[in-house]
């Protein structure tokens, strides 16, 4: 059912909670993210990030509340919804046996593309991200950033509308990094709303204009990053960040 | 079917490239089919084929001990080896180790002599029965027989050596009575025994007709072949567990599965692609290890293996079988949480399993408890359906009956796996 389609991401009074309530619980948690913006969601270890990630791809379901999509609720059995967003996990979430092109066409015939969109696209990703010369090699062999590439390749493949992005350069060198910002910048240029955890604040700064600050299972300020710079008088986005969520350790 | 084909490409891919899982799913049945049916067959052909070498010291010089030796070596059961009379137990036993044989005899130097006294003796008892006069003079009461002596290799088997028992009391038996026969003509008649009465005497017995029973007629006998090759295609099928539930959890644990419950494809596609990529993996190694037996055994010296008159049915047991193996496989892959919980529990379960099903034990041969728990086993009636058309000569309708409990057992294992999945939110 379509019920707002200029949101890209709209979260109401959604509730969770973990079996035995361990982790992180949400209780009318609210959150709208506009078609086209680059969102970033940050927070301190724990602060439920990842777990508001599940739940807008439906990897978690809610227990009240509702999550839409550009208006289409998430967590029906219809999987229809599935095909607008695309999902770059922080683990790296494909067959490393295979090599990426192989990788791509599994995946790619699994987000309901045909035969020719699959074969275009892999070449036009495999080219971007610098993958073509070792695109029939097992992923297995690759380094760390050859392999975040990869990640980023499967969950595009398919041009959503929304990309879901946890953590997408963990690990990887400077290069990569910067390949990997550009090429999200130029997605999002064509159409595509970012929603993006990281800890790499600095990275963040560069990426985002819109942020939500997680912790302990609520939204502590969302808005312009600038907007919420100059209100604290910040500098950066860690100054802001350490204000807003403290000093202490978090597990 | 898109999505499915390229599912299945996936996961034939993966699958060639797991070389340790392709070396135990087709390398290890086809050496254990080879050594298994090898062993086996030296037993059946020590039990069907081969003589029995048995190692005869004669220390009686008398026509009794020769013709009992004659009358051994009648009996088709035995290549006799005579060695000097004068050996004792320990020399009569490296004799056996010298002729490679499993038995040997010693014949008590008192032997024609005890018999005869046996023979006299139950010719006057006999005499005397009819009311006619025995020979009073060498009346005497006859002392037991000396016992003949059977050395065997504590190796053989029991039923072996009862028949070796067997056979030689019979010709104990046709030593003796020809003596008293003799004996007992020549007290009535004073002159010897004519051969051509002696000879009607001693065969006119009632023959024994021997008649096979098979459900198609075929009069060939199984062999260990014809056992053996059944027995490890199961085997080899429900080992893929090893392979299967192993990849089935380790895109459980791996990245690769959070983002597939992200995409717009139900799992079960992925799963519905394992199912058909592994039941081509189970026919296709029966159709290896077949072959193997077919073509491959005649050159290693051991039986051929015939295949059974109902080439569909066997397609249809070999496909319920293979089923019934992807379908166990993906269900433990489904409960585990982790490879090593799979593979460990994998391979335990499969041994366990054809242990209790008699693949490796004939279920028939087991105690009644046993024989009921058997059952339960689907490699049991993987089995049993088998052994129906490659050694009973049976038919597709002759082994429904195996077929009905194992497509049973494999609906379990099918709701056992759908209700994980639920559990775990998987489809």
């Amino acid at each position: 059912m379509v019920t707002n389609t200029s949101l890209a991401v709209n979260i109401e009074n959604l509730g969770f909670h973990y079996p035995g309530n361990s982790g992180v619980t949400y209780h009318d948690l609210n959150l709208k993210i506009k078609e086209g913006e680059r969102f970033g969601l940050f927070g301190p270890n724990g602060a439920g990030k990842t777990t508001l990630m599940n739940l807008m791809t439906g990897l978690l379901v809610a227990d009240a509340g509702n999550i839409e999509l550009l208006g289409h609720k998430i967590g029906t059995k219809s999987k229809a919804v599935n095909k607008l967003f695309g999902f770059v996990p922080q683990d790296f979430s494909f067959y490393q046996e295979l090599s990426p092109i192989e990788n791509l066409e599994f995946f790619g015939a699994w987000y309901g593309l045909n035969r020719k969109q699959i074969a275009q696209r892999s070449a036009e990703l495999l080219e971007i991200l610098g993958l073509t010369e070792v695109s029939h090699k097992a992923v297995e062999n690759f380094s760390g950033g050859m392999k975040r590439r990869v990640n980023l390749a499967i969950g595009v493949i398919h041009n959503p509308k929304i990309l879901f992005l946890d953590e997408p350069t963990v690990g990887v060198d400077v290069q990569t990094r910067h390949a990997i910002i550009d090429y999200l910048k130029q997605l999002n240029k064509n159409g595509t709303t970012l929603i993006y955890t990281s800890h790499q604040l600095s990275e963040a700064e560069g990426l985002c204009e819109q942020i939500a600050l997680v912790d302990k299972g609520e939204i502590v300020r969302e808005g312009k990053l600038d907007d919420l710079l100059e209100e604290y008088g910040h500098q950066d986005l860690e100054e802001l960040f350490l204000n807003l969520t403290g000093k202490e350790y978090r597990n | 079917m898109f999505k499915l084909r390229a599912s299945i490409i996936k996961d034939v891919r993966i699958l060639l490239r797991d070389k340790v899982g392709i070396s135990l799913m087709f390398i290890m049945p086809v050496i254990l089919v080879i050594v298994v049916t090898s062993i086996q067959n030296s037993t059946f052909q020590l039990m069907n084929k081969n003589k029995l070498t048995v190692v005869v010291c004669n220390k009686d010089a008398g026509k009794l001990s020769a013709q009992l030796i004659a009358t051994i070596n009648k009996i088709g059961m035995f290549k006799v080896t005579q060695v000097a009379g004068d050996q004792n137990p320990q020399q009569i036993a490296d004799g056996m180790h010298a002729n490679d044989a499993m038995l040997a005899i010693t014949i008590p130097a008192d032997f024609t002599q005890k018999i005869e006294a046996k023979a006299k003796g139950s010719s006057n008892k006999a005499l005397k029965s009819f009311g006619l006069q025995a020979d009073s003079a060498k009346e005497v009461a006859p002392s037991a027989a000396t016992p003949l002596i059977l050395y065997y290799n504590p190796s053989i088997p029991e039923s072996i050596r009862f028949s070796v028992n067997g056979a030689l009391g019979s010709a104990l038996q046709i030593v003796e009575s020809r003596e008293t026969l003799r004996t007992l003509y020549f007290a009535i008649n004073e002159k010897e025994m004519p051969a051509a009465l002696e000879n009607e005497m001693q065969n006119g017995k009632a023959a024994i007709n021997q008649v096979p029973v098979s459900k198609n007629g075929s009069t060939k006998a199984p062999n260990a072949t014809q056992h053996n090759v059944p027995s490890w295609t199961i085997f080899a099928m429900f080992f893929i567990i090893m392979s299967l539930s192993g990849s089935v959890v380790r895109e459980k644990i791996s990245g690769s599965f959070i983002r597939l419950k992200t995409l717009p494809t139900n799992f079960a596609v992925g799963l519905l692609s394992k199912q058909i990529t592994y039941l081509c993996v189970t026919l296709f190694q029966a159709l290896v290890i077949f072959s193997l037996g077919i073509w491959v055994f005649p050159y290693i010296n051991l039986p051929a293996l015939n295949l059974p008159a109902d080439i569909f049915g066997l397609f249809i047991v070999t496909l319920a079988c293979g089923y019934c193996a992807v379908s166990y496989a993906i269900c433990v892959g489904v409960f585990a949480h982790t490879q090593e919980q799979a593979n460990g529990f994998g391979a335990v379960s499969i041994v366990i399993l054809s242990a209790i099903g008699g693949l490796m034990v004939p279920s028939f041969a087991m105690p009644g408890a046993l024989k009921t728990i058997s059952t339960l086993s689907p490699l049991h009636w993987c089995i049993e359906a088998y052994y129906g058309l490659f050694l009973q000569g049976a038919g597709l309708k002759d082994v429904v009956i195996s077929i009905i409990p194992l497509l049973g057992i494999t609906l379990v294992f099918q709701g056992l796996t759908y209700i994980g999945l639920k559990r775990k939110n998987l489809i």
